[in-house]
C-alpha cells in the first residue's frame, strides 16, 4: 500500500493533472460578487490538503476563462510560484464566469535499457519525442478539467455550456448558488452525453483542521445528475473519474477523465 | 361600543376596497463593539416557496467610490442576494436608501402601491436580513397571512444584529 501510494506521488509529481493522490484545484476569493468594478483573485494549486498550496503550482498556461457571454476572457497579474499560481480576474460582464484548467494529453510509459520511463505531452509530440529504442510502451490519453465560478450580480449559464469533450459539469442547482443544507443538483456528460452509474465525491477545504477527510460520495443516475447535500457552509472540492477506450490519440488504448470544481456554500 | 360592533361588518365589506396597511418595525440594536458600523439591511416578503413576492427596502452604504461603494459588499445579504437582490439595479427608487442607526426603524406600506403591490392571498413571511461590515449577519423572519380579517400584531426577535421585527397589519 505504502509502495502504491508513493509510486502514485511520483506519478501525481510527474503528471499532477491525472493523478488521484494529489488534488488539483481552483479557489476563488469569492464566488458572487457586485458593484461597479468588481475582482477576484484566484488561487491554483495541486495539494493533498484542501486548499492549502503545498505541493505544486497550477499550471494557468491550461487556463481558460469563459466570461457571461460566451467568450473567453483573460486574467491579469498571473504569476506562479513555487507551491500556488495566482491570478486576478476583472469581472467586467454581468453574469458567471467559468474559470478551467482544461487538459488534454498523452501520458506514456516505457522501458529503455531496462528501466522504466514515463513521458507526458501533446499527442502530437509523441512519436517524436519518445526515444526509438523504447520499449514496452504503453500510451493512455487523458482529459481533464479542473474548475470554479464566480457570478457578477445575477448569474447566467452561457458560460456553462459544455463544449462535449470529456467529463463536464451542468447545472440544474446553479453552481454559485449553494447553501448549507439545501440538495444541489448538477449533471455530469461525458462527451456531451449524460454520464451514468459514476462516482462523484466532495470533501470540504480546511481539511488541516479535522481528522478525518469526511469524503462523502453520489452516483450519477441514468441521465447523469446526482444531487449533492452540503452538510455545512465551505469551500468544497468535488470530484468525478472515469476511464473508456474511445481514445482520440491512435496509439492510446485507454482514455482516462476526470472533473473536478471547487463549489462555495454559503451559510443559510 | 355599540356603535362599534355595528360598523364591524361594514368594515369587513369594504375590506377588499380599502387598502391595507402592512407596518414594519425594525429594532437595530445598539452595539459595544470597538468598530462599529451601521448594518447593511434588507427586507423583503417571500411566498412559501421562498419566491420573492416584495422587495420592502435595502440599506446599504452611500458613498460612491470607483468600486460603487455600498454596492459591491451587497452580496454579504446572502439570503437577499439569492433571493432576488442580485437582480435588483441599484437604487430602487421607493427601496433603497442609507444605513440607518441604532433604534427603531419605522417602515409603512399600503396594499396596492409600490414597493409592496399587490400580494395574492396566502401565506407569507416578512423577512428582515441585517449584515454588519467586521461584525456578524443575521436574518429574522415573521409568518403571516394575507389578506388579514382582523389587525394583525405579530413580532419575532433577533438576538444579535437584529433586535425586535414587528409586523403590523391592518385590513
Amino acid at each position: 500500500m505504502l509502495k502504491r501510494s508513493l509510486s502514485l506521488a511520483v506519478l501525481a509529481l510527474a503528471l499532477p493533472f491525472a493523478a488521484q493522490a494529489h488534488k488539483m484545484w481552483l479557489l476563488p476569493s469569492a464566488t458572487n460578487v457586485s458593484g461597479a468594478d468588481p475582482w477576484v483573485t484566484v488561487d491554483a494549486a495541486v495539494s493533498n490538503d484542501l486548499f492549502y498550496p503545498d505541493h505544486v503550482p497550477g499550471d494557468l498556461s491550461r487556463l481558460v476563462i469563459t466570461a457571461p457571454d460566451g467568450q473567453t476572457a483573460k486574467p491579469d497579474s498571473a504569476i506562479t510560484g513555487k507551491y500556488r499560481s495566482v491570478f486576478d480576474l476583472h469581472l467586467t460582464q454581468q453574469g458567471t464566469y467559468k474559470l478551467s484548467l482544461v487538459n488534454a494529453g498523452v501520458f506514456a510509459s516505457y522501458e529503455q535499457g531496462g528501466q522504466k520511463k514515463r513521458w507526458r505531452g501533446d499527442a502530437a509530440n509523441l512519436a517524436k519525442e519518445l526515444p526509438a529504442d523504447a520499449k514496452q510502451i504503453e500510451v493512455s490519453e487523458a482529459v481533464n478539467r479542473v474548475e470554479t465560478f464566480v457570478s457578477n450580480g445575477k448569474p447566467n449559464e452561457a458560460a456553462l455550456k459544455p463544449s462535449g469533450k470529456g467529463l463536464e459539469l451542468v447545472p440544474v442547482s446553479h453552481v454559485t448558488d449553494l447553501v448549507a443544507g439545501e440538495g444541489a443538483t448538477f449533471q455530469l456528460l461525458l462527451d456531451g452525453k449524460p454520464a451514468s452509474d459514476i462516482k462523484v465525491s466532495a470533501i470540504a477545504g480546511a481539511t488541516r483542521y479535522r481528522n478525518a477527510q469526511d469524503e462523502f460520495d453520489v452516483t450519477t443516475g441514468k441521465d447523469g445528475k446526482f444531487t449533492l447535500t452540503w452538510p455545512h457552509a465551505g469551500m468544497y472540492w468535488i470530484n468525478a473519474s472515469t476511464q473508456d477506450d474511445k481514445t482520440s490519440v491512435k496509439q492510446a488504448k485507454q482514455r482516462r477523465l476526470s472533473y473536478t470544481a471547487t463549489l462555495e456554500v454559503l451559510p443559510q | 361600543m355599540r356603535r362599534l360592533l355595528f360598523s364591524m361588518p361594514a368594515l369587513l365589506l369594504a375590506a377588499p376596497v380599502v387598502a391595507a396597511d402592512l407596518d414594519v418595525t425594525v429594532q437595530i440594536p445598539q452595539l459595544d463593539v470597538a468598530e462599529y458600523h451601521r448594518p447593511y439591511t434588507a427586507v423583503w416578503i417571500e411566498r412559501e416557496d421562498h419566491s420573492v413576492a416584495a422587495q420592502l427596502a435595502v440599506w446599504y452604504a452611500q458613498k460612491e467610490t470607483k468600486e460603487g461603494a455600498g454596492t459591491k459588499w451587497l452580496p454579504e445579504l446572502r439570503q437577499w442576494w439569492r433571493r432576488g437582490g442580485r437582480e435588483l439595479q441599484m437604487p430602487v427608487d421607493g427601496v433603497s436608501g442609507a444605513t440607518r442607526p441604532a433604534g427603531q426603524q419605522q417602515l409603512k406600506f399600503k396594499d396596492g402601491k409600490a414597493p409592496l403591490g399587490q400580494l395574492a392571498a396566502g401565506k407569507y413571511e416578512l423577512v428582515v436580513e441585517a449584515a454588519r461590515e467586521v461584525g456578524g449577519r443575521e436574518v429574522v423572519r415573521v409568518p403571516f397571512t394575507w389578506p388579514a380579517t382582523s389587525p394583525q400584531h405579530l413580532d419575532a426577535k433577533g438576538s444579535t444584529e437584529l433586535g425586535a421585527v414587528k409586523l403590523d397589519i391592518a385590513p
